[in-house]
């Protein structure tokens, strides 16, 4: 066989030259971790089974190593204003102690990365970006910020970034933290101490279940796993690494810059207008590109699809109506809850709002490596929690 | 990672047992670590003839769908009835419950005679190692 899979281990090996290591790589090595080269750095892909780390994910809680995530800091008391410039988002608007998930876009409104920012405080913010566009991401913040009051600094390495996620993750994290977990809610972040450790604990994640991030110093991150590991042995949590955590946001229907997002994308392509405040004072770079766009009628839209085959619809493979192109996937995998294949894909509005119709069957495919495959058209997310 | 002793393997990861004139094919332990869970099977039906070196099927798993390659030329015998059920079989058994296919091997291949191209448990061990896994 031959598989992108494998010739891909040929750069899992660390050595000095390789792949960044996180504070928690040993601890993967020590667990017998499948370890990939991910946005440069040296990651857990899977430590067993992904399916059964998915599962676990969705009825226990799994723990996630995210340090390779970018932590950049705008502070200064020109930082919401700053930030107001630079990003899609109304963050002046953000009190101290909530998050909100916004983007950074391009001045033909093109999706540079999607971000979450947290609010620390009046004069003081987080934004957390995706590994592979931190260094670009700090570069734009501080080339949008000149001339202002606020100063941008790349952080990264000085953060450990741990996610419990699942159900049962308030049971396992209660006992071991000083904060009131009833209290902090989604999209809520608190300084806080988690199995001893000064952290930054926020209601955030990226699989569709309830869940918290923690932030922490590099040297506390292997206590604060280890702690984490042993107390929610007992409840079913494992270690979960990349592969689930990509098949826990698809089903989710959460977007992954690279596949649904891109620099030509806009938010509306994404179904993600709603994250562009077009009625928030002042400029902010996009807003021309992204007021227009607002208003046209879409070219394309971005729709879930559950193959009827067992063949499994994949980035970039095409999207067939009636036999012709019509769309690209732009994520697909096996899905652990439902049971088949799904995919993220764009497709034209046209075909957007046929395939929806009853009587679709048998018109949409997707060209599986020559195969036209059945889909089923259904709307987003593919899973949602239960209340 | 399994490499046994008496199997042979191709570089494409497959691993071949030859028993007088039958072989019986399935993946290496190493691929189906690389490939994570395996969602679903395509092998060569029974009655398909097979080439050595040539792509004869795939192998969906999770992350990839990848081509599964004919260690030797012949005509297909039997397919593992098991695996359509149950796929996790090659990577909870890569080498026994986990075979995918058999062989009838092509006229003056058999008897002791090792189909050409085909590495030996030290070479595929040493490939793999190259590879850095």
């Amino acid at each position: 066989m031959t598989d992108p899979a494998i010739t891909g281990l040929a750069s899992t090996v660390p050595d000095t030259t390789g792949p960044r290591r996180t504070p928690l790589t040993q601890v993967h090595e020590r667990l017998g971790a499948t370890l990939t080269d991910f946005a440069g750095w040296l990651m857990p892909l899977r430590y067993g089974s992904e399916t059964a780390e998915h599962q676990a994910v969705r009825t226990a809680a799994g723990l996630f190593d995210l340090s390779h995530m970018g932590e950049l800091t705008v502070r200064g008391p020109q930082a919401a204003a700053a930030l107001d410039y630079a990003l899609v988002g109304n963050l002046a608007a953000l009190r101290p102690g909530r998050a909100r998930y916004t983007m950074i876009c391009a001045d033909d409104g093109g999706v540079l990365d999607d971000l979450i920012v947290y609010r620390l405080a009046d004069t003081e913010f987080l934004v957390v970006a995706n590994a592979a566009n931190a260094v670009a991401v700090a570069a734009l913040l501080r080339n949008r910020a000149a001339g202002m009051n606020a100063s941008v600094t790349d952080r990264t390495s000085d953060y450990a970034l741990i996610a419990i996620q699942g159900p049962r993750s308030a049971d396992i994290l209660g006992p071991l933290t000083d904060a009131s977990l009833g209290d902090v809610k989604y999209y809520a972040s608190y300084p806080a101490t988690v199995a001893g450790a000064a952290v930054l604990l926020a209601r955030t994640g990226y699989t569709g279940e309830d869940g918290f991030e923690i932030f922490a110093r590099p040297q506390d991150a292997e206590g604060i796993w280890t702690t984490l590991s042993k107390a929610g042995a007992d409840h079913g949590l494992v270690p979960a690494g990349l592969a689930a955590r990509d098949t826990l946001r698809l089903e989710a229907g959460m977007p992954l810059y690279g596949s649904e997002l891109g620099p030509n994308m806009t938010p509306f392509d994404a179904g993600l207008g709603r994250v562009v405040k077009l009625d928030k004072p002042g400029d902010f770079v996009g807003r021309a590109a992204l007021a227009a766009r607002a208003q046209a009628a879409p070219e394309r839209a971005l729709v879930g699809l559950v193959g009827q085959s067992r063949r499994v619809p994949r980035h970039g493979y095409s999207v067939l109506w009636d036999g012709a192109a019509c769309g690209t996937v732009t994520s697909g995998a096996p899905s652990p809850t439902l049971g088949a294949p799904i995919a993220m894909a764009y497709v034209t509005a046209a075909v957007a709002g046929e395939a929806a119709r009853e009587d679709a069957a048998g018109r949409l495919a997707v060209d599986v490596r020559g195969r036209a495959e059945p889909a089923k058209l259904v709307p987003l997310p593919f899973y949602r929690r239960p209340a | 990672m399994s490499v046994p002793e008496e199997l042979h393997y191709t570089p494409e990861h497959e691993w071949v047992a030859i028993s007088g004139s039958t072989a019986s094919v399935g993946i290496t332990d190493h691929a189906q670590r690389a490939l994570g869970d395996v969602v679903f099977v395509s092998a060569p039906a029974a009655g398909t003839k097979v080439t050595a070196g040539e792509p004869c099927g795939e192998v969906e798993s999770t992350k990839s769908v990848s081509d599964l390659y004919s260690p030797v030329d012949g005509e297909v015998t039997e397919v593992n009835p098991e695996i359509d059920d149950d796929p996790g079989l090659v990577n909870s058994d890569p080498y026994g419950a986990g075979w995918l296919f058999k062989v009838s091997l092509a006229e003056g291949d058999g008897d002791g005679e090792l189909p050409p191209g085909l590495l030996s448990a030290a070479e595929y061990t040493a490939l793999t190692a190259e590879a850095g896994s």
